[in-house]
């Protein structure tokens, strides 16, 4: 059992605070990162992964004590895709979290009382300009590759286009270069789940009752939305919950109803429901055509890409992705690409690891090596 | 088709010889990549193959080649006019949907085209049909008609007058059968033919 620590980094001390996209500024800024593997003599072995919406620095391996691995640990680790015999995986907890890097229940040092709502609003672009900084910290001038899935994904992308000179490969798992109405209507439902519970407060509810109520019924929409109609009907069926026959009440009858009960009621003791609304926000604002075409926006990429989705993911559909390669492919990027027949919903990047751990492994090898077969 | 002594299959050969060294190579139905692994091994190619099977991806993918999901009657669009060198279509061409299109796109992608096709038309399948009265199935065209991958059924005769009839220029045609190379009246003799093509 590899055991790890998470580690902290604070940059961006007044008077050098860290810009947002939005204009305003912030600072010092603390990130909480992991990293997994031994960099190598010439740094030339780093891979940095990004977490999605609710996930956090502790990607792989056990914190001391814990019986549950980190959140990627079926990727991350000796022999594993993300082989960390070869590879030094880093993992840093976004801006705007809750889970060690400043985000909202964090102690604004102006006020000494946490930010709540004054916290700025951050961007997918914030989350990577921060994670830049962790990157120069650690003295490391380019990464191997940059991966994630869905959140994950885009950031990504934008490490690709913003800091081109920094990204050799991309890994781009069920995500998108857009936000559709879809899903900001969706992320609107749990925004207003969470802001409409009493608790809430206007966001200021530290030490005192949390919104849990909002924010399980949030995160509740939440896992609906990763899993399929199919994996939802092979998991829990029409199977009642220790009844024999309907209840004909109020009660819970249906195990898919004690499941989500269950999660959320876990999630809510690990998770800020601001942090979930600031987080929200930041996935409907991205749009990385915003100012132009998505072909133009790519045209700055120098890196190699790997694509994956998945054929059951409704949340981030296929052709998302798709739209994607066909903008890299535009810019004659080095592009490959699978649709993965899944069952499981937006879930599978997470639970589909044999697949993945092939492409991923092999795909990685040929980074390594340093061959372009297809190169620009 | 069967290989030869030296490992690689004759059609592969003829391929291999009609392609410049550090060609940009894209190969449409690639399977699991043996044609493309060959064209970057043995002829310094930059190549990218496209296939529609997922399982053959994760072994291109193992090849540590560059492939892209996605089938061939959609995927050339993405591409921006004489992107490659050549483009392949082996053994591809009989399962698309709208091959005239495909051979068209792949001119505008490609300087070069190279296309392989099964010959429908080969002496056994002609005796077959007369004498028996039946859709031919041989050990080269092995399918029912139930349950045949193939849509188009061309012989080499119909390649040319379609090449011919969309202004397209042959610069090599070579018969094959039993791995070797079939120069006298290919169209009744060879169960393959490929082409080189240009525009």
């Amino acid at each position: 059992m590899q055991i790890v620590e998470t580690r902290y980094h604070t940059f961006a001390e007044p008077p050098h605070e860290l810009k947002l996209k939005s204009g305003v500024i912030l600072g010092p800024i603390t990130l909480a990162y992991e990293t997994y593997g031994t960099l190598n003599k010439d740094k030339s072995n780093a891979i940095m992964v990004f977490h999605s919406l609710t996930g956090d620095a502790h990607a792989a391996f056990f914190h001391k004590g814990e019986e549950k691995p980190g959140w990627w640990d079926s990727m991350i680790g000796p022999g594993k895709g993300f082989d960390t015999d070869k590879y030094f995986v880093i993992c840093s907890n976004v801006i705007g979290g809750c889970k060690g890097s400043t985000g909202p229940a964090s102690v604004n040092p102006k006020t000494g009382k946490p930010f709540g709502l004054s916290f700025p609003f951050v961007t997918i672009d914030d989350m990577v300009a921060a994670q830049r900084h962790l990157i120069d910290h650690l003295g490391i001038k380019k990464l191997l590759c940059v991966s994630g899935g869905s959140m994950g994904g885009l950031q990504a992308l934008i490490w690709a286009t913003q800091y081109p000179e920094y990204v050799q490969s991309v890994i781009a798992i069920a995500t998108n270069t857009r936000h559709t109405a879809q899903q900001i209507a969706l992320h609107e439902v749990a925004r207003q789940a969470i802001m409409g519970d009493p608790d809430w407060q206007g966001g200021d509810y530290y030490g005192k009752s949390i919104p849990a109520r909002g924010l399980a019924l949030a995160r509740m929409i939440g896992h609906i939305t990763y899993m399929s109609d199919k994996s939802m009907d092979e998991k829990f069926g029409r199977k009642l919950i220790a009844k024999e026959r309907l209840g004909y009440d109020f009660s819970h009858d249906f195990e898919v109803e004690n499941y989500l009960k269950y999660r959320s009621g876990n999630f809510v003791q690990r998770f800020d429901a601001n942090s979930y609304l600031y987080i929200l926000k930041s996935l409907d604002y991205f749009d990385m055509a915003s100012e132009g075409k998505l072909t133009d926006v790519f045209a700055r990429a120098r890196a190699h890409f790997l694509v994956i989705s998945f054929t059951s993911d409704w949340l981030y559909p296929s052709y998302q992705s798709k739209e994607m390669v066909r903008a890299l492919k535009a810019n004659d990027l080095d592009v490959s690409d699978i649709e993965i027949n899944s069952s499981y919903g937006h879930d599978a990047f997470l639970v589909e690891v044999e697949g993945q751990t092939k492409l991923i492994s092999h795909f990685l090898t040929r980074m390594q090596k340093g061959v372009s077969h297809a190169g620009k | 088709m069967p290989e030869n002594n030296t490992g690689i299959r004759f059609d592969h050969k003829i391929i291999l010889d009609w392609v410049a060294k550090g060609s940009r190579v894209l190969d449409l139905g690639c399977g699991d990549g043996v044609l493309l692994e060959l064209l970057i091994k043995n002829r310094d190619c930059h190549g990218t193959g496209v296939e529609i099977n997922e399982k053959a991806i994760y072994a291109c993918m193992e090849k540590g080649l560059t492939v892209s999901h996605i089938d061939i009657d959609t995927g050339l669009a993405d591409y921006s006019n004489k992107r490659f060198d050549y483009v392949i279509l082996n053994e591809s061409l009989q399962e698309v949907l709208q091959p005239r299109t495909v051979i068209l796109e792949a001119l505008r992608v490609g300087k070069k085209v190279i296309v392989g096709i099964p010959n429908f038309c080969h002496v056994r399948a002609r005796l077959q049909l007369f004498f028996q009265g039946r859709v031919p199935v041989t050990k080269e065209l092995p399918y029912e008609w139930y349950d045949t991958p193939n849509l188009r059924f061309l012989s080499l005769k119909d390649f040319r007058y379609f090449c011919r009839n969309n202004s397209i220029k042959i610069l090599g045609e070579v018969g094959i059968s039993d791995s070797k190379r079939v120069a006298f009246r290919p169209n009744l003799f060879a169960h393959t033919g490929l082409y080189l093509l240009e525009k």
